[in-house]
């Protein structure tokens, strides 16, 4: 280690308004390490660095790259002090090949031709250098995710990035690819690169960070030498009490199959086919897992199942009728209710007022109002008790959506859809950017409809919710079901699954 | 980024910055007019003694916000759903051809209260009719609602065009027009209402028509805030994916909005045609469809902003006639610049002045 940090925050102090986003900040990074920064969503991780990458400048405090006060005024001074960031969605130009999206913003000149030699010449450096071989004609949709982030890293150290940041890298990886991802950090910390990982997973950071800092509400509270703490300790230094990181559960009880899916085949909006031929069937008093990486086709099978997206062949049974791309509205009817996995672009609908998400989609009922009129008395009312009943924070109903932080929406939508008592309850990524408190009350509450009987579908992209919540698993490859697992085989044979390996 | 965050009060947001924006697109119309070598002072005592400066004036200045108050609506419920109706125009016109069609039919045999009840199904009727087909193609085939109602303005505007020279125009008269309507095809002057203020409506065309409108925004607004279908309109409206997933049928959805979108330009044709002119002539819109985007934005699309704001338009037409009036140097065009100026202020760059608004505010309210 070197005795200059490579990044020094000196009381950094961020507001937006109200809300006191970043307090007072210090924290060094040394030069050369891992240094992982860890927190729940909206401790202030992403907008700390938002200002060390320049898009958000601080209240107050001083940044130092290299033991030099700098000032971060955008993206382009950042790069030029060193910074390099790879974002958690991909900045690419997906029908660009690898090289020309390696050269976009640093053509060198009005005529591409000497620039992409330049460029293709130090794409097989940095190759040589740290391992990162990627075909340059490749075009970047066609390659798998986890090379698109290897494009993502190659950019930024193109621009003579000396410094790292990774916000939520491995969101889109198979366990594998995360592993490799692992492997590239510790190559690049070894030829004297300094990293900065941003995660709100523990696993993540006990396994490739060097340094760890927490963040809780917008405070650093603790940094520790990895190898001297615990994902124990990490729980509760980023929540501020013990956490129950294991869900208890009894043993299901499993009843009639109340939804069979028969033959389905799904295209997405492009017209590739997402679900290929799947079939199975979910049973009363038990919760079904679909686990598998993002983009296997677990979001259109659920959306076909909800009624969203019209399936190209196959059958859909709800509680023993056959509902193929039935709409939404009757699939209420019919007690199917859906948990969407992107609640800000289908279950919420952020600029209303509470109480109008939590009657939306269930807005005909006449508890809401007589004929066609809307009676905002019972309306607000309904929205109040289920804010009590899921301790929604603040207690407002008549509060924009928008202002309601990641967890407290993420109850929005549950109280709505758990609270009509269905008979089907299918789920999308429960707790995705949930802090862990919610998550928690989530997790029970999807156990507690298990145990009174409902057919519970889940799927996510978190393994361990996954075997945690489940009681068996569906793997999802490439549009296929790939195989079934109990929850409880080991993390390996589940990982293969995931990437198709073994069925 | 971190201004737009700050929660101004409600007399902020929509008391003082719209009264700042104004005075700002006032200021630089002053100093247009100056440049042209007019007195900047004079012209605003001009415009506002005309707009405002008489009982006559002011039945001047709320009959055209009648017009600006129906074509807004007409947008602003379009806009609630998500559909940017540019088409109002049109709609209008034929809207028109509706109301009159009653009128002709009906004014030698029955009083005009009989009349207006089915002029104004006629013109809802008749403007919902050419919003259907571009709410259709929009609904079932994803054609681009601003491209088909735009083209629908220049074809409706041809198609009246054609009605009124070959079909509809009086026999052996020059003028593109339908034969005056009777008293029981008319629409009856407002002059108890100027009276109830004490003044003199005079010649101003100020109808019953205004009545309609505003009966009209408290249907709207009822209709928007208050019922289910409303609900869905503006779910669709702010997230078409959330709507899909709510169940909230598209197809039917947009064409109903478009149909009221449609039908509300439509009754704007009650104003011009039995209110003020007792007949159809041609090109009796004249631009008030348009004017309506302009409204509805700057009325933030609510029933009450929608009146403040046709108010303020009925002011600068009315004003900006008696100005050009007044003083030739200053003509219809340059009164044109006035207009856009303060749509450009008020409407296309609304928050210029917020983040200066937001830093004294908190500086304000923290000391």
């Amino acid at each position: 280690m070197v005795d200059v940090a490579a990044i020094e925050l000196l009381g950094i102090d961020k507001r937006f308004g109200s809300v006191h986003a970043n307090k007072n900040i210090s924290l060094s990074v040394a030069k050369g390490s891992i240094h992982g920064i860890i927190g729940e969503n909206g401790a202030g991780k992403s907008t700390l660095m938002s200002i060390l990458y320049g898009f958000y400048q601080a209240d107050s405090g001083e940044i130092r790259v290299s033991g030099k006060p700098v000032s971060i005024r955008d993206s382009q001074a950042a790069i030029a002090v060193g910074i390099g960031m790879v974002h958690q969605h991909f900045m690419l130009v997906e029908n660009f090949t690898v090289l020309e999206n390696l050269m976009l913003g640093a053509e060198g000149g009005a005529f591409l031709g000497r620039g992409a030699d330049a460029a293709r010449n130090e794409l097989k450096r940095l190759e040589a250098e740290y391992g990162l071989d990627v075909d340059p004609d490749a075009v970047v949709e066609e390659l798998p995710v986890g090379l698109q982030q290897r494009v993502e890293i190659l950019k930024a150290l193109y621009r003579g990035a000396e410094i790292l940041i990774l916000d939520e890298p491995t969101g889109v990886l198979t366990p594998s690819e995360a592993d490799h991802l692992f492997k590239i950090l510790e190559q690049l910390r070894d030829q004297g690169k300094t990293v900065l990982f941003i995660t709100h997973k523990l696993r993540e950071i006990m396994a490739v960070t060097d340094t760890v800092s927490v963040m809780r509400r917008g405070e650093m509270v603790a940094t520790v030498k990895t190898k001297e703490t615990s994902v124990e300790e990490l729980a509760e230094l980023m929540v501020g009490r013990r956490v129950l990181l294991r869900v208890e559960k009894q043993a299901a009880n499993p009843g009639d199959v109340l939804l069979s899916v028969k033959n389905l085949t799904v295209k997405d909006g492009r017209g590739v086919v997402m679900v290929d031929n799947v079939s199975f069937d979910v049973r009363a008093g038990e919760i079904t897992g679909i686990a598998g990486v993002a983009g296997n086709g677990q979001s259109e099978l659920l959306e076909a199942i909800a009624g969203i997206r019209k399936p190209v062949s196959g059958e859909i049974y709800v509680n023993g009728e056959l509902l193929t791309a039935a709409n939404p509205a009757k699939l209420r009817d019919m007690g199917l209710a859906h948990i969407p996995e992107d609640r800000h672009h289908m279950g919420l609908v952020l600029p209303f007022e509470e109480n109008e998400n939590s009657m939306l989609g269930y807005h005909h009922d006449p508890l809401y109002g007589a004929g066609p009129f809307l009676d905002l008395e019972a309306i607000r009312k309904d929205a109040a008790d289920k804010i009590e009943k899921y301790d929604i924070r603040p207690p407002d109903p008549r509060l924009k959506t928008a202002n309601f932080s990641g967890g407290n929406q993420q109850k929005i939508v549950c109280a709505r859809e758990i609270e009509r008592d269905p008979k089907i309850l299918i789920i999308g990524q429960p707790t995705r950017g949930v802090d862990i408190g919610a998550i928690e009350f989530i997790h029970r509450r999807i156990i507690e409809m298990r145990d009174a009987g409902k057919a519970v579908l889940l799927v996510s992209v978190e393994l361990d919710e996954i075997r945690g919540l489940s009681d068996r698993v569906l793997v999802m490859f490439a549009g296929h079901v790939v195989g079934e697992t109990a929850p409880d085989a080991d993390e390996k044979t589940l990982g293969l699954m995931m990437a198709g390996i073994a069925a | 980024m971190s201004t737009a965050s700050v929660k101004l009060p409600n007399w902020i947001n929509y008391g003082l910055m719209p009264l700042i924006n104004l005075i700002v697109a006032f200021l630089i119309s002053g100093l247009v007019i100056w440049l042209i070598g007019e007195s900047p002072l004079e012209a605003l005592d001009f415009m506002l003694r005309g707009a405002l400066g008489s009982g006559e004036a002011i039945g001047f200045t709320l009959y055209y916000a009648t017009s600006f108050i129906f074509t807004g609506l007409s947008v602003a419920i379009a806009f609630h759903a998500g559909l940017f109706n540019i088409g109002s125009e049109g709609q209008a016109y034929v809207g028109g051809l509706g109301a009159a069609l009653v009128a002709l039919a009906l004014d030698h045999y029955v009083p005009w209260y009989v009349t207006m009840p089915f002029a104004i199904l006629g013109a809802a009727l008749f403007g919902a009719a050419w919003a259907f087909i571009p709410a259709w193609m929009q609904a079932k085939r994803g054609s681009h609602i601003v491209i088909t109602t735009i083209m629908f303005n220049f074809i409706g505007a041809a198609l009246m065009v054609y009605l009124l020279v070959n079909v509809l125009i009086v026999p052996g008269k020059m003028a593109p027009e339908t034969r005056t309507f009777l008293p029981g095809g008319q629409l009856p002057k407002l002059d108890w209402l100027m009276a109830i203020f004490g003044m003199k409506l005079g010649a101003a065309p100020l109808n019953f028509s205004f009545i309609i409108a505003l009966v009209m925004c408290v249907l709207i607004w009822l209709l928007i805030w208050r019922t289910k279908l409303g609900f869905e309109m503006r779910t669709l409206g702010v997230s078409p994916s959330a709507a899909i997933y709510a169940g909230v049928p598209y197809v039917r959805t947009v064409i109903i909005a478009m149909l009221l979108s449609g039908a509300l330009a439509g009754m704007m044709a009650l104003n011009p045609v039995l209110g003020a002119s007792a007949r159809l002539q041609v090109e009796f819109v004249g631009g008030a469809g348009f004017v309506g985007i302009a409204v509805s934005l700057m009325g933030r699309n609510h029933p009450l902003g929608i009146v403040l704001a046709a108010i303020l338009f009925g002011l600068l037409y009315k004003g900006g006639d008696e100005l050009s009036f007044e003083r030739p140097a200053i003509t219809r065009d340059m009164v044109m610049v006035i207009q856009g100026l303060v749509i450009l202020f008020a409407g296309a760059l609304e928050h210029m002045f917020r983040p200066a608004i937001v830093k004294i505010y908190t500086r304000f309210a923290k000391g």
